[in-house]
């Protein structure tokens, strides 16, 4: 099985994986960064986006062993280097942009490259940008909203301090 | 009120784990020489099991066992959880549901054997060479023709593919019928509620351990209520003695009825990891999930409105098909019933109503419980029959409900469907729907989506539900098989910390942050300083779990009923410290007092003292600060609401696009404000959902056409408009100690009508004579429509 | 999912050579691939990655000819492609974000299936789709679902796309996959139009002539009124009758020269 080594979260790591072994997989199953979540197996509900190169992809369709020396960041990189919530983090706690969590990883990652290439979106581009990521608890309200506030525009306020 | 008490919007303690890629979900958990298991799934809907060959499959690299349904023809069934009698007193065919498919196949997806491998992709390779001859038979999937032409059976051993048929109430069915029959006016509509595929975004997943040493079990599974989950597998299914088996329901994401239920493959893992000695782990892929978890709703209903030519109501009668596919789930029996036609008489003071249900067997995957289950049927069924009926008598859809409304002086109200509804003030959500929906703005806003070319409609909603389920005895008397109340344990800790065990489970509900929020308040202290713990059937009392809408009002209520036991008991030891009579201490903020002085000592002292009982009356007071409360509530409660939407239709494609969505709900007494807006809003997407976009369907050979995220439709972002929740409209529940209705399912049950009402109002203002569209209002349907 | 070899080319004469390999199959961005090979639907026995070879990716635009690497991203079609602001158009709708940063021209041509949108693009625009072996016109490329003129072993390395005066894409999507239930993309070239439509033929991607022939006249959206299409031969799922494509192709057409920049 080829070695493979990615710096991710700014992390050199390694791992030996079959050809058929899923980005998604070597993160949660050989790196333990379960942080990264499957929740379909037809690429559509972004719950496993983390970024590749600097891009949001798709980390359950994408084999780890094209990505040797590939820079990949994932939910559990995102927290501020004190351990606190990042900015997009903190949005999403303020403004209950999570419920059950499962899909959360992939929203802040889809958020994160949102807010890089766009700091100051619309709502309606915000919710067009998250045409790929389910989410089935919250009607996407608390999300779009902590979004938007993360990209430092007025939201209504829903959480005490 | 101390910060983050009742009524606080507390930011959630449970995001920080979930946002940092910290939450501890089932298929996170790897015990150390974990093995892998893999299922095979009929590929036909119907099926003869000639034999099933495994010898191939084992002998596969890795394999380590593989099962099939001769391995548990010993042990017990899946059993539904509550008993329908039929109109004729006869109680329901409950065939044997097994760990694995035994003789037949029933569905395209029913597991009719098992790999356990060292590797998933070993034991998904071993499933390929099991060798399953199997017979392919007729597959019965159309309700009608399975119950008018029961050629063929789902289940032979019953001879027929009706469950029950149901009626309620039956001793009011003659006085319906008559009132039916001498009505001025009687409208009638035949609806199809749509089958939905729950789709929580964590697949199901089950691991199963063995302690050979001990002779325990531990099953951590994707489960809403743990100690059910316990009490299905103990008692009906494998025989294993309770206090031998932990039920572990860690982080869930997302339930929505679908993991209420005990399935099969939990059953099968713990059996694997007792006879390899190794733990055993399942994780469903989303296309298994799409196959085997329990679908929702799947009603085909005839329903007439009787009235006055004023539009006042006389009776309300339905006949429903209820598909309960090839399994009874485990409250598959008492969704079309018991928490379908109890609600059937809606917000009004209709003299007259009657329901029929005949719940049917078809080849397809059990239907169960989903977000509002049997009250979204209901409500569906009812609001859009009075829309047809307003439409036809020329009566404003607001004019007609308000004129057959409960009024707020009625409660405590018996409804012609045998609930005794306890609080409530409808015309006080309409006339704020009014105006926060800003009725009065309406034919501005329609103007301006015709100079687009596109017809805005209007449409409204009244709901009433009933949740918090639900009073054991009454329940008892329906045919529950179980007792329906919740348990809490409120353990202060010696340095005056709190923990508190809830029966209760959290799969996004917020319980970590919420039922702190009610000790907080009563016992003055610090939110901070009081842990939940759940999901642990070793740790926390015997509680059923999450469903319905009842976390709060029935758990919630054991905790406050708890936390009441302990302030009775520190007051006894602060009577002892304080030398003084219990009868003359008093407990605020924190603070126990002799009445009139200021002769003090503080919660957190009186905690310590409990547990260091170094000068302590011992006869009559027993160390320690822990108190359970079991809560079995008076009644359900009954939540209401009023909903309207604006959408436009474009009418060139039929697409139709939700401009506006406006919820004012009663909830009573609000606990964190900020989760039940979450609540209501997740609810909404999903009715939105149903009425628009999701749809389960079957092939007429019972292939599932719909069976992944490719073809079943959910709502994105960009398909929902920015929500307006209001919940300040409290009627306080009479008849529990906090005052809390439940939130959890409302959004789900009042919004599908509303939209459908809203795409009939726009088709009628743009002049086509259009009464009814089935859900999900697709583009295609909606053009059909317009375009007969 | 069933194991392969996994093949890094560090051209595309390594790639061909590793084509001629049994079992062996070219992997673009993998999106539609990897949910197939998922499923157990499919089972290639060596996968040739040609997504790392910077030889096939890039966006150029000279003469009049917008030339896209076959390894381009959805993503950078959709920034790159300013001079055909169609096509940028409709590569930036093609599933979402994380999907477009992935997936590449070559692969979703080469792939061909009846609901993708830029085999639309491609033959409205009357593109050359250039492989390693040979150049083949759109009209010629594809040929029934699934199936391109591809053969065994050839790999898209690039496509020519002639840059039209005014074109537009208009999408109707299926809302579960956001495939397109029925996409049209109307291309104009002095008073040449070209109409190709996905999404709704059992036939895959199609050239609409009765449109094309009334546009050409008169490149307007009243000259597509009346003008109707069979039902026949379309495309009836759980989202739309075969009628209701046939309806959406007029309306989207009509949409599309109304748009068309």
């Amino acid at each position: 099985m080829p070695k493979i080594t990615m710096n991710i979260n700014g992390r050199d790591m390694s791992a030996e994986v079959e050809n058929r072994t899923l980005l998604a997989t070597m993160l949660r199953e050989k790196l333990h960064l379960k942080g990264t979540h499957v929740g379909c197996d037809t690429s559509q509900c972004g719950a496993c986006v983390v970024h590749v190169n600097g891009k949001a992809v798709k980390s359950c369709t994408i084999f780890a062993s094209e990505l040797d020396g590939a820079t990949v960041d994932t939910i559990e990189g995102q927290a501020n280097t004190d351990g606190s919530l990042n900015v997009i983090q903190q949005a999403f706690q303020d403004h209950h942009g999570l419920q059950c969590g499962f899909c959360t990883p992939g929203m802040v990652m889809s958020a994160a490259a949102l807010l890089k290439d766009n700091p100051k979106p619309s709502e309606a581009e915000v919710r067009e940008y998250l045409e790929g990521n389910i989410c089935r608890c919250t009607g996407y309200q608390g999300i779009v909203n902590a979004i938007m506030a993360a990209s430092g525009q007025d939201v209504p306020s829903v959480a005490a301090e | 009120m101390p910060d983050g008490g009742i009524g606080a919007p507390t930011k959630r303690r449970e995001d920080t784990r979930f946002l940092t890629g910290r939450g501890k979900y089932t298929d996170d958990i790897t015990p150390q020489n974990t093995s892998y298991c893999a299922f095979a799934r009929s590929q036909v809907a119907n099926g003869k099991i000639n034999s099933i060959d495994t010898s191939q499959a084992t002998k596969m690299p890795g394999v380590l066992a593989a099962f099939t349904g001769e391995d548990f023809v010993e042990v017990g069934s899946n059993p539904a959880g509550w008993l329908i009698n039929s109109r004729d007193g006869e109680p329901m065919k409950e065939p044997k549901r097994p760990v694995l498919a035994h003789g037949k196949v029933r569905h395209v997806g029913d597991a009719y054997a098992a790999v356990v491998a060292e590797t998933l992709e070993q034991a998904m390779d071993a499933v390929e060479a099991i060798e399953a001859d199997i017979d392919e038979l007729d597959a019965v999937v159309d309700m009608a023709s399975a119950v008018a032409d029961p050629g063929t059976l789902v289940h032979d051993e019953i001879e027929t593919n009706i469950c029950f048929d149901w009626g309620w109430i039956e001793d009011n069915r003659a006085a319906t019928d008559e009132a039916i029959k001498n009505a001025p006016h009687v409208t009638t509509l035949e609806l199809v509620n749509n089958r939905l595929v729950p789709n929580a975004l964590e697949p199901r997943a089950s691991i199963g351990e063995y302690d050979p040493g001990t002779g325990d079990y531990k099953l951590t599974t994707t489960s809403q209520n743990p100690h059910l989950s316990r009490l299905l597998v103990s008692a009906f299914v494998l025989g294993i003695p309770e206090n031998k088996l932990t039920v572990l329901a860690p982080d869930v994401g997302g339930g929505f009825g679908s993991k209420i239920y005990h399935y099969g493959e939990e059953a099968l893992v713990l059996a694997a990891a007792k006879k390899l000695g190794r733990p055993v782990k399942w994780t469903a892929t989303r296309t298994e999930s799409f196959l085997s978890d329990a679908h929702g709703r799947d009603h085909v209903t005839k329903i007439e409105l009787a009235c006055e030519k004023d539009g006042s109501f006389i009776a309300f009668r339905t006949e429903t098909l209820a598909n309960v596919g090839a399994y009874l789930s485990n409250f598959s029996t008492a969704t079309p019933t018991f928490l379908h036609g109890t609600l059937m008489a809606g917000n009004y003071t209709v003299p007259n109503v009657y329901v029929n249900v005949k719940a049917v067997f078809t080849n397809t995957a059990p239907v169960d419980a989903y977000r509002g289950a049997g009250r979204p049927e209901a409500t569906f069924s009812l609001e859009r029959v009075i829309d047809k009926c307003a439409r036809e008598l020329g009566i404003d859809p607001v004019e007609i409900r308000r004129k057959n409304f409960i009024k707020k002086d009625q409660y405590p109200f018996a409804t012609a469907a045998g609930l005794e509804y306890d609080s409530g003030d409808y015309d006080a959500l309409m006339d704020g729907l009014e105006k926060v929906a800003d009725f009065a703005g309406f034919e501005a806003r329609r103007a301006a989506s015709a100079k687009e070319g596109k017809l805005r409609g209007l449409g409204i909603n009244s709901y009433v539900e009933a949740c918090g389920i639900a009073p054991s005895n009454l329940v008892g008397i329906l045919g529950a098989r179980v007792g329906l109340y919740d348990a809490a344990t409120v353990r202060v800790n010696p340095t005056g910390n709190i923990s508190v065990m809830v029966g209760a489970h959290s799969h996004g509900q917020g319980h970590e942050t919420a039922f702190p929020q009610i000790v907080a308040d009563m016992l003055g202290v610090d939110a901070q300083t009081v842990d939940i713990v759940h999901g642990d059937t070793s740790k926390i009392p015997f509680g059923m779990g999450t469903y319905g809408s009842r976390s709060l009002a029935v758990c919630g209520s054991a905790v406050f009923r708890a936390t009441e036991k302990v302030i009775r008991k520190a007051t006894l030891i602060a009577a002892h410290m304080l030398e003084d009579s219990p009868e003359n201490i008093e407990f605020s903020d924190g603070v126990f007092a002799i009445k009139g002085t200021n002769k003090t000592v503080g919660f957190g002292d009186v905690a310590l003292k409990a547990y260091i009982p170094h000068d302590y009356p011992i006869d009559a007071i027993e160390p320690g600060l822990e108190e359970t409360a079991f809560y079995d509530p008076a009644n359900f409660t009954y939540p209401s609401g009023a909903y309207a939407s604006e959408v436009e239709v474009d009418p060139e494609t039929g697409k139709v696009t939700v401009c506006s969505m406006v919820a004012l709900d009663d909830f009573g007494v609000v606990v964190n404000p900020m989760i039940v807006t979450g609540q209501v809003e997740g609810g909404l997407a999903q009715g939105i959902g149903q009425a628009l976009l999701e749809n389960g369907v079957y092939d007429e050979n019972g292939q599932l056409l719909s069976g992944s995220f490719m073809d079943y439709a959910m709502p994105r972002a960009d398909d929902l408009p920015s929500f307006v929740v209001d919940h300040s409209n409290e009627t306080r529940c009479t008849h529990n100690p906090i005052g809390s209705k439940g939130c959890g399912e409302a959004g789900a049950i009042g919004s599908p009508p509303t939209i459908v009402n809203a795409v009939v109002d726009a088709l009628a203002r743009g002049g086509h004579d259009v009464d009814h569209i089935d859900m999900p209002v697709s583009p295609s349907r909606v053009w059909a429509a317009m375009n007969p | 999912m069933y194991d392969f070899d996994l093949v890094l080319p560090a051209s595309v004469a390594e790639a061909a050579a590793a084509m001629k390999a049994d079992g062996a199959q070219a992997l673009g961005g993998g999106q539609t691939l990897l949910p197939t090979m998922k499923q157990r639907l499919a089972s290639p026995e060596v996968l040739v990655n040609l997504s790392g070879l910077s030889e096939l990716v890039g966006v150029s635009s000279a003469s009049g000819t917008l030339s896209v690497g076959g390894a381009t991203t959805h993503a950078q079609v959709a920034s790159e492609a300013s001079d055909f602001p169609g096509l940028a158009d409709l590569a930036n709708h093609i599933g979402d974000p994380a999907v477009r940063n992935r997936g590449t021209i070559g692969g979703s041509l080469a792939n061909n299936d009846p609901a993708a949108c830029y085999p639309a693009g491609a033959l409205g625009a009357g593109a050359t789709i250039v492989t390693d072996k040979r150049e083949i016109s759109a009209d010629d490329f594809f040929v029934d679902l699934f199936e391109t003129a591809l053969e065994e072993g050839e790999i898209v390395t690039g496509v020519n796309f002639p840059i039209p005066d005014v074109s537009n894409y208009q999408k109707f999507v299926q809302p579960a996959s956001r495939f397109a239930l029925v996409g049209v993309f109307v291309a104009r070239f002095g008073s040449t139009v070209r109409v190709a439509v996905t999404g709704a033929s059992n036939g895959g991607v199609f050239r609409w002539s009765d449109a094309e022939a009334a546009l050409s006249k008169d490149f307007s959206a009243d000259a597509v009124n009346g003008l109707a299409i069979a039902a026949d031969d379309l495309i009836a799922d759980l989202h739309g009758s075969a009628e209701y494509r046939a309806h959406l192709i007029g309306v989207l057409t009509r949409r599309a020269v109304q748009a068309a920049s």
